[in-house]
């Protein structure tokens, strides 16, 4: 049976560890957005032993390109993206820099969910295509690096109670193939 | 010869582009509304219920339901006997559809194919759109409208079968076209399928197949059948909403079928996430 847990971010070891696949889990704290373009950027900066724009450690990293504020909003409606396109970068920041948690929606390939178990991080889904409802979770909202990037620039949010699934945990398991193997008829 | 004045489609393409952006479609929210009530997954149901909370915030504060707010693609029909006064048809759905992108707060979402550069001055603010015009007898204007995610574009898939395979070919090519897709596209989805024609023209009539309201039945029995067929087969893969695993993975199965060459039998799967902003008026 799924539990129900409230975190606050960064995370810690302790707090993923505990954490199964099904388990819904509600997010509070800061984190940071950045989608394939801001992940290369990431990867570059790396690759060339320069200080990364944020503290990647124990930090929860949201795929998303938000629509642009209403006047008076923080942000706009930010709902996951496809989190596929991140896989060729994540296992990197997971591997090297600590970080803890994922969010995003759709599969993640073997070396990601591997990177999930070897360094102990979580890949959470949110639900796709709620922006409006997810955005009422986000309190503020900072471009704090690759504003040319607009939507796709990396932000710093405060969200309270941000409602999510863990998909991936720390054991290997993905909640894709146990969820979809309960439900499937065969022909 | 009927006249239209250039800013009357202007205005009728932003407001409609805003509208249905913010406002789920009547059918999508329907099916989404039956899929809650029928689905026995609890991990599921929980986020079909945050898509119908999503559904009245987005409409009730005017935001996006979603901030892919998509290409503009847009079906459009013109009467011979139709003239645009003050500028072409073509400038006039490319400047609602920037003015709508605007003035609604959503995103910029087109860039350049290789440098991935979001040009909002170049390009303009999601320009340019996508149009299918189709010339027709009259003095009439008809535009379908929907705004299409990058999520669901990127499971569909198209290819030429041989003649040989048939009715089952087609069904087994789409079950592995949305068996791949799994959670990715944003299920439950709206699968929109093309049959013959060329290869390019199965992949526009898959893209149209995705207009109609869902929850009608096809007009042909034949095509009927199969998405019949194909409903029940699709939802039996188990995927559920946003890949969970659950009963309900697809809302509806259109199916648009053309004559084709006698060698050939092209077959295109468009996918449409749960999201389906889509509209159609006249002017």
């Amino acid at each position: 049976m799924s539990k129900t847990y409230h975190l606050t971010a960064p995370l810690s070891d302790e707090d993923v560890v505990q954490l199964k696949v099904g388990d819904i889990v509600y997010l509070s704290g800061i984190i940071y957005t950045a989608r394939d373009a801001a992940h290369k950027k990431l990867i570059d900066l790396m690759d060339e032993g320069k200080e990364l724009p944020f503290d990647v450690k124990g930090s929860v990293i949201y795929f998303v390109g938000p629509t642009p504020p209403k006047p008076g909003d923080p942000i706009g409606s930010a709902g996951p993206t496809t989190s596929y396109r991140m896989d060729s970068y994540s296992p990197r920041l997971i591997n090297e820099m600590g970080q803890k948690g994922m969010i995003g929606k759709g599969k993640r390939n073997q070396e990601v969910i591997d990177a999930c178990v070897k360094s102990k991080a979580i890949y959470f889904g949110a639900t796709g295509g709620a922006g409006a409802l997810l955005a009422r979770q986000i309190k503020s909202a900072e471009v704090i690096a690759y504003p040319e990037l607009g939507p796709e620039a990396i932000r710093r949010l405060e969200v309270v109670d941000f409602p999510l699934t863990v998909v991936n945990d720390t054991y290997g398991d993905d909640l894709y193939k146990i969820g979809r193997a309960k439900y499937e008829i065969a022909d | 010869m009927r006249e239209i004045k250039y800013e009357d489609i202007v205005k009728a393409v932003k407001d409609h582009i805003i509208y249905s952006g913010t406002n789920l479609s009547k059918d999508a929210l329907a099916a989404l509304n039956k899929a809650y009530d029928e689905e026995e997954s609890p991990v599921c149901k929980e986020v079909l219920k945050q898509l119908l909370e999503n559904a009245d915030i987005a409409a009730n504060e005017a935001r996006p339901l979603c901030q892919d707010t998509g290409l503009a693609v847009f079906f459009v029909k013109v009467g011979e006997d139709l003239k645009v006064v003050g500028g072409t048809l073509k400038d006039a759905i490319n400047e609602g559809t920037e003015k709508g992108y605007e003035e609604g707060y959503f995103r910029a979402s087109t860039c350049v194919w290789n440098t991935r550069e979001n040009l909002k001055d170049k390009v303009g603010y999601n320009l340019p759109a996508i149009i299918h015009f189709d010339l027709v007898a009259g003095d009439g204007l008809e535009i379908e409208y929907a705004a299409k995610g990058g999520g669901s574009e990127n499971v569909s898939r198209a290819t030429v079968l041989p003649p040989a395979a048939g009715r089952d070919g087609i069904v087994s090519f789409v079950k592995e076209v949305v068996s791949n897709a799994g959670p990715n596209p944003c299920p439950p989805i709206i699968v929109g399928v093309g049959i013959g024609g060329t290869f390019e023209n199965a992949a526009i009539s898959s893209k149209h197949a995705l207009f109609r309201t869902v929850g009608t039945t096809n007009e042909d029995a034949v095509l009927n059948d199969m998405e019949g067929e194909l409903m029940t087969k699709l939802n039996n893969l188990g995927i559920g909403a946003m890949g969970m695993g659950g009963r309900e993975t697809v809302l509806g199965v259109h199916i648009e079928a053309n004559p084709c060459h006698i060698a050939s039998l092209p077959v295109s799967v468009n996918v449409q996430c749960h999201s389906s902003r889509h509209t159609s008026f006249k002017l």
